[in-house]
């Protein structure tokens, strides 16, 4: 059986040859510290899962230190001429690699159930999808080196060159998904969830809709998760006031109480890889470029998700 | 109380526009210490967590295959092609991607496109040279169009996938409640992620037509 495992040291893999390719540039200033950085994250993919939780903190704490001390600049991106005449010569052969991913990642979840290796499914249930990405990448490296008759070394020069432009916001989505681990292991969010009770009076059930759906989002800005939000807010305000003194429903409740942690997802820099990391893969020159075309929205949204539930929580 | 200083780290760091990462640890480390941790238990937490989120990371294998067919010129096609269909426009490439990613979400494909493997070799593109074929375009108008395609598939993303009943959050929902002593159907759940599903098109698409619209004022304005 394929596992997630396998996929961790492909990606590990790839890793380790962007280190290696900025470490051979002999050129480019800072390419130790650059070269360090993808090793050490490349460590965490290839080792991660045999090594001590100590030593894979240790791992977290050496990728920060090297970020927080600058990396070195991604290269530069080939002269328009030379792309324009690429374009010319591929024509729309260019859009067969691209869309193979989409096509790929939709067979491999389709068929996941039904393709076997004796008795066990050839890739791991669990992880269906993530696997079929994979496997899609894979199958589209074929494609696109096929048709621009180039190595594979060549695609990982420019995939490098990418990478490299999104930098240390990488691995930023990993590092504060252990901060939401740390903040729930000391229990800021029941110490939040009491100071939101204590503090507002619920004398009816729209001041109770309206302080469970703005804390969610609130909740959501601060955690950037809407998951690790819900249970704390649910907890002490939702079932206990809504559900509990005012009678409301809780299935109405949840969902439209997930869905106002979402808007809360939309407008933090908490939830990087929603929105820090797409800035840096557009090559965005403001970090909260995204965050701010996704507040009005946002707000909007929760406006429209408060009334909702105000309006059909109580009558069922 | 003193376990949400690191909440005002955090605040404090991404307002001062420090290092995100470096402020991240130094806000884990308080926490713990002040929930009572060891330096030494915080360290392994930290090390336990960001081990297990590596599946966060997997989506990076795309790069080299967009690498290597950015250079092949896709980018180049993709405006080559959008230049000779009158019709479309800005607004119209993302609202019809904002559709079928919400759709798609709401079939339990939400891993089917992505910021990464579609926003950047494809829509942004498509969406900028919408608007390039009316002449060359401003960096700040081309940054604006490209913040405004990777909003569109947060937000389609985000308000669809809750109509998919064995999605994860689905699940985390049913799981409370069921905890709590509430037996609820996913289905009921994620009927429920419906309405919010519309207004977010409505929303969004509203945006997105007056995203064109302020365009083609500055483009009409321009001497």
């Amino acid at each position: 059986m394929i596992t997630l495992e396998r996929v961790y040291i492909l990606t590990g893999a790839m890793f380790a040859a962007f280190a290696l390719g900025r470490a051979l540039d002999r050129k480019s200033p800072r390419r130790w510290r650059s070269a360090a950085f993808w090793a050490i994250y490349a460590l965490s993919f290839l080792a991660g899962s045999h090594l001590p939780d100590l030593v894979n903190g240790m791992i977290l704490i050496a990728l920060v230190v090297l970020a927080a001390s600058g990396l070195a600049q991604a290269d530069t991106a080939p002269p328009v001429a030379e792309r324009l005449a690429a374009a010319q010569r591929n024509g729309n052969w260019l859009f067969v690699p691209a869309l193979a991913i989409p096509v790929v990642v939709l067979l491999g979840i389709i068929c996941a159930k039904y393709l076997h290796i004796g008795k066990a499914t050839l890739f791991d249930p669990a992880h269906a999808t993530l696997i079929a990405l994979a496997f899609a990448v894979l199958i589209a490296l074929a494609l696109g080196c096929a048709l621009l008759r180039v190595p594979i070394l060549a695609s990982l020069r420019e995939g490098r060159r990418l990478m490299e432009a999104v930098g240390w916001a990488a691995v930023l989505p990993q590092t504060l998904a252990s901060l939401g681990a740390l903040f729930a292991a000391a229990g800021v969010g029941r110490v939040i969830g009491q100071l939101a009770t204590q503090a507002i009076p619920m004398t009816s059930g729209s001041i109770a809709v309206m302080t469970y759906t703005l804390g969610m989002a609130l909740f959501t800005v601060i955690m950037g998760n809407a998951f690790a939000a819900f249970p704390v807010m649910t907890a002490g305000i939702g079932l206990p006031l809504i559900v509990g003194r005012f009678g409301g429903d809780p299935v109405i409740m949840s969902a439209l109480g997930m869905l106002s942690g979402y808007c809360g997802t939309l407008m933090t820099p908490m939830a990087a890889n929603f929105n820090i990391v797409p800035a840096a893969l557009l090559e965005l020159p403001d970090r909260n470029g995204v965050i701010k075309v996704q507040i009005p929205v946002a707000l909007l949204l929760l406006v429209a998700n408060t009334v909702l539930m105000a309006l059909c929580v109580f009558r069922h | 109380m003193l376990v949400l200083s690191g909440v005002a780290i955090v605040i404090l760091g991404f307002a001062l526009r420090l290092n995100p990462l470096a402020v991240v640890v130094v806000a884990g480390v308080v926490t713990g210490l002040a929930g009572g941790s060891t330096l030494t238990g915080v360290i392994e937490t930290f090390g336990r967590a960001f081990t297990e989120n590596r599946y966060v990371g997997i989506v990076w294998l795309v790069l080299p295959v967009i690498g290597l067919l950015e250079r092949g010129g896709l980018r180049e096609r993709v405006q080559t092609l959008i230049s000779a269909l009158r019709a479309v426009t800005t607004a119209r490439v993302l609202l019809a991607y904002l559709l079928l990613r919400q759709i798609t979400s709401a079939l339990g494909l939400n891993a089917l496109f992505g910021q990464a493997q579609m926003i950047r070799p494809l829509i942004a593109p498509m969406a900028e040279a919408a608007e390039e074929r009316h002449g060359p375009i401003a960096e700040s108008v081309r940054m604006e169009i490209r913040a405004y395609a990777a909003a569109t598939d947060n937000i389609g993303l985000f308000f669809g996938e809750d109509v998919f009943v064995a999605i994860g959050s689905i699940l985390l929902m049913q799981g409370f409640l069921q905890q709590s002593g509430y037996a609820v159907a996913p289905l009921d759940l994620a009927v429920w992620a419906i309405p919010p599903a519309i207004f977010a098109f409505i929303i969004h698409g509203v945006r997105l037509l007056l995203l064109d619209r302020r365009l083609k004022r500055a483009r009409t304005a321009a001497p």
